[in-house]
This record gives C-alpha cells, structure tokens and sequence, in this order.
C-alpha cells in the first residue's frame, strides 16, 4: 500500500501529541480511578462473609457501583472518543490547503482515510486497553481477586469488542468529515447523530412498541402482548449499535447471563429447570448467544466505512 | 532550439453540471522551458492542472504527461511532477524540517537519503536557517519557499506552480521569480507557471499561454504573440499590454 505507512505514522503521532489526546487521556485516567473506587468498594460491601462468587474479578467492570459499571460507560461515552479522533479528519485538511498537497504525492487516494482511520483505531485500543489495566490493577489491590483463565479471556474479547465498536464511530465521524465542509458541521453531525442512535432509537422503540401492541395493565396483561411488545422494542433497538454493543458486553461479562434478551417467557418447566441449574455459561456459549449483535456491529461498521471510501475517492479534491 | 513536448493535450474538455470549465483544450509545454500559464481567474488553469495530475478526470480530451496518460498512470506522472498548488497549506504545528520529513515519507525517500536531501532543499530556497521553525510562523513568502522546497524534494522533471507568487511583496515575488529561474537553468526542470505578475512572467518564461473561459486563445513565445496582434514593428510589447489586448477581444 503506497503511502499508507507514511500516513498513518503521521497521524499516530499527531493523536498522541495533540491537545486533544491529553484532554481524553485525563478523562480516562479520571474515568477509570473513579470506576474502580466505585466498583471495588461495593464488591467489597457486598461480598463481606458470602462465599465467593464465580466471577467475581468481572464485577469490577460490569458491576455497578454507585453510578456505573465500565461496561455502560463505554457504551454511552466510548463513542465520543472516535468521534473526537476523526471528526475532522478530512474536512480539516481540506480547511488547511494540505489536502490537495496530499493527494499530489505519489501516493494511492485511500491511503489518506486508510492510514487515518487505522490510525485512530490504534489510539482507540491503547486507550481501552490502558483502562482496562488500570481498572483490574485496582481492583486487584482493592478486591484481592486474581482472574482466572476464562476472565481473562472474557475481557480481551469484551476489550476487543469495545475496539471494534469505537471504532465505528470513529468512521462514522470520518465519513462526515468527507461529506461536510466545514469542521463544525461535521461535528455536530456526527453528534447529532450519536445521540440519536444512543438514545432516541431506544425510545423510539417502546413508544413505537406501546403504540403497535399496548399493554393497558402491568399486572395479569395478556403474556402474548407482552412478548410481542418486547420483541418490537428489541427489533427496533437493534439499529441502534449502543443496544448492540450494551447487550453483547453485558451477556459477555456476566457469564450467568444466558440470553441477551431482557424479555424471556418460559413455561414451568423451563422455570424449574432454571432456577435449579444456577450454573455460568461457558464462553464458548456466552459467545454464541452474542454473535447476532457481533455480525450487526461489524456490519454496521463496514457499511459506514465503505461509504466513505466511496464518497471519498469519488470527490473532486481542488483545495 | 529543437524540443520535446513533455506535456500534451489533445481536445482536453472538463464540464460540470452547468458550467464548461476546460473546454477542448489543446496546448504544448516543451521540455526545459517555463511555460508562462496566464489567465483571468476562473479560466480554468486550476481544473487543467489537476487533469494533468490525475487528481481530475477529464470529461473528453486526453492528456500526456512525460509520456504517460495521467488518467491511468496518476501514480507515476505524480512521481514526475511536482504541484505546488494555490494558497498551499502546512501543519502548523510541524517545523520545516518535519514537513520536509512527512512529505520524504510519502515519496517513499530512504531515511538515510531524506536527511541530506532535505538540509539540502532548503539551502536551495533560502530557509536554512529556519529549519527548526514552526511553520505557522512562516511569512507568506517562506511558506511558498518551503512549498517550493517540498516539491524540489521528489526531484521532479516537472514543476506545476499555481499563483506561487499570489499574495506576496514584491520583493518576495522577485525573489521566488529568481528562485524559479535558476531552479530551470540549473536543474533543468521544466516548469509550468501560473501567475498574475505579468512582468516577472515576462523576464523569465520562455513561451506563454493565455487561457480564458476554458479556451487557450493564444499561445507562443512573448515576441510571436506581439507579432500577431500588434504587427511587425521595432517596438517592444510588453506581456502585460499583449495580454490586456487578448483579453478585451475575448
């Protein structure tokens, strides 16, 4: 790949000294302590003279401690990160003449948005994976939990998964930064529409669930309706890539999660079959429970970035 | 003096949805010249210099560039040509040196090669004391020095320069005129210029071309064009007065 080295070198090196990286990484730092502390001291309130739980090292990332898990807050705030990295990406070139000096170097066009995409995405995964040391560091010396093979495991996965899901929205802020001129506007697009995504699909979703098939009466409503209505709030909420991240993490990092779902019917039988077999899922399982929202989520992430490749290198480039 | 065409179009058309930009253009730069690129703004010079690169795909009409089609060979014409395009931006946060590094890194210029090259570069435009200086502390003038430096750094057979003298002091302008000048004499690059400074176009061009609204009307050396439109006589033209004639009758 001609120039892609080149390009993506420069641009690393532009994320880790530019302002912006130092503001995030105080965020970070600030996030994870915070996370932690939190964590850490309720599992330890909580688990004062029980038998230990399975597990228990995972809790320090899904457990909720007084405000919220490290799981949610990737999945709420872990967007902004790629939005920030790439939100100018291109149109911030172009602002500064340096595009077309770009692009007239012997050099293929998409190693431009190729090199700064890749290089986005590594900064993504050192800060995730620095966050999620810092928190197991902590939470080693506060717990006293050691992680156990599957744990560990379970978290490069989950740290894998939160890469890729970044990194979506960092090629959604890229794709606007084509598509826009001006820096503001892409900015506030790709805001704009992560909150919808983030939150007005997921609402969206129960109005349009309510709307379909409503339930008058909390207690003794019709099973059937109820199910139903779930199942619509699901399908809806499945276009939004928070959903699907929240909901593939959760199940990934709680192993006695069986089902993704936050709605199950079940007969007696499976009632009794349930509650006596209180085992964890193995990860093999938990993954094949989780694979759906993976498929959509790189899905996503590959339609979003061919658009760009595509409106990119179709783009008359003159300043 | 006997030369090769090293840039050649033929019916060289670019239109967009309403409006033709370049229309059937067909002109020469030969070899080792400087080839004064003239035009009003808006005539298109831009859009035909970016055909010329590949960065552009002509509607109708080809191209040739040292030999190569632009528009299947971008890759190596842009090995070939250097551009220093209008109003040319640097990170601003980057020295000259490292500008010079990044753009060494994307010629693919060994590390062990770049170094010298670029220390080199810039004593040849006159920025070797500024070497560690953050570019956005650059004066107008040193930005096109270094713009320049950034182009000379491929070690280009072509130079394409747009408006380098835009926006500069007048001694600026001479002096990158000059820089110009000795860059074709002793590099032997040949150099396709755009620029409104008529008189420094003048002094150093050895053939012009006069472009408006996407047509070159004219095109030839200084005296050959006074000759066509003011007749055979002792005086002389100066480009300015040729081209102001041109420009009244389009």
């Amino acid at each position: 790949m001609s120039g892609l080295s080149a390009v993506y070198r420069k641009e690393l090196s532009d994320n880790f000294s530019s302002f912006r990286f130092v503001i995030l990484f105080a965020l970070i730092a600030m996030v994870s302590f915070i996370i932690s502390y939190m964590a850490g001291v309720s599992l330890k309130e909580n688990l004062e003279g029980v038998a230990k739980p399975k597990f228990v090292f995972l809790m320090l990332f899904s457990a909720k401690g007084a405000l919220f898990s490290l799981v949610e807050f990737v999945a709420v705030f872990g967007p902004l990160i790629g939005l920030v990295l790439g939100f100018d990406a291109i149109n911030g070139e172009r602002g500064h003449g340096t595009l077309v000096k770009l692009v007239s170097q012997p050099i293929y066009r998409d190693a431009v948005i190729n090199g700064k995409f890749l290089a986005g995405a590594t900064t993504i995964a050192i800060l995730v994976v620095s966050i999620v040391l810092v928190i197991s560091g902590f939470g080693l010396a506060l717990v006293g939990v050691v992680p156990g093979v599957e744990e560990i495991l379970r978290l490069a996965i989950y740290v894998g998964i939160s890469i890729f899901y970044i990194s979506f929205w960092l090629g959604l802020s890229i794709l606007f930064s084509i598509a826009f001129r001006s820096v503001a506007t892409s900015f506030l697009a790709s805001v704009a529409l992560w909150i919808f995504l983030s939150f007005f699909v997921s609402l969206g979703a129960s109005v349009l669930a309510n709307s379909i098939v409503p339930i008058e009466k909390r207690e003794g409503a019709d099973p059937e309706a109820v199910m139903a209505n779930a199942q619509i709030k699901e399908g809806v909420s499945l276009l939004s890539p928070m959903f699907l991240y929240s909901s593939a993490t959760a199940t990934l990092m709680d192993p006695m999660r069986k089902t993704t779902k936050s709605l199950v019917l079940l007969g007696p039988m499976e009632q009794i079959s349930s509650s006596r077999f209180q085992n964890p899922l193995s990860l093999g399982q938990s993954l094949v429970v989780i694979y759906p929202h993976l498929a959509a989520l790189i899905a996503l992430s590959l339609i979003c970035f061919a658009a760009s490749y595509w409106i990119f290198m179709m783009q008359e480039i003159r300043t | 003096m006997e030369s090769q065409a090293i840039i050649q179009t033929t019916g060289l058309t670019k239109r967009y949805d309403h409006q033709t930009a370049v229309d059937h253009l067909d002109f020469q730069v030969l070899e080792g010249e400087i080839f004064g690129f003239l035009g009003p703004n808006g005539a298109g010079k831009t859009t035909t210099l970016l055909m010329l690169l590949g960065l552009s795909r002509p509607t109708e009409g080809s191209a040739s560039v040292c030999g190569l089609d632009p528009e299947r060979k971008a890759m190596e014409v842009k090995k070939l040509v250097g551009y220093l395009p209008e109003n040319v931006g640097f990170y601003g946060d980057m020295d000259a040196v490292q500008s010079l590094r990044y753009i060494a890194d994307l010629n693919r210029i060994p590390v062990s090669e770049a170094e010298d090259r670029i220390h080199q570069v810039l004593r040849l435009v006159g920025l070797a004391e500024n070497g560690v200086k953050k570019v956005s502390a650059f004066s107008r003038g040193m930005k096109q020095r270094l713009g320049i430096a950034e182009v000379l750094l491929k070690d280009p057979k072509v130079m394409f320069l747009d408006e380098p003298t835009l926006g500069l002091d007048p001694d600026g302008a001479t002096r990158l005129i000059g820089l110009i000048h000795s860059l074709n004499q002793e590099r032997k690059i040949t150099v396709l210029l755009s620029s409104h400074h008529l008189q420094q176009v003048q002094k150093i061009s050895h053939r012009v071309g006069i472009m408006i609204k996407g047509k070159m009307v004219a095109e030839g050396t200084i005296d050959a064009l006074a000759r066509e439109k003011f007749g055979l006589g002792e005086e002389k033209f100066t480009l300015e007065e040729i081209y102001m004639k041109y420009f009244q009758e389009v």
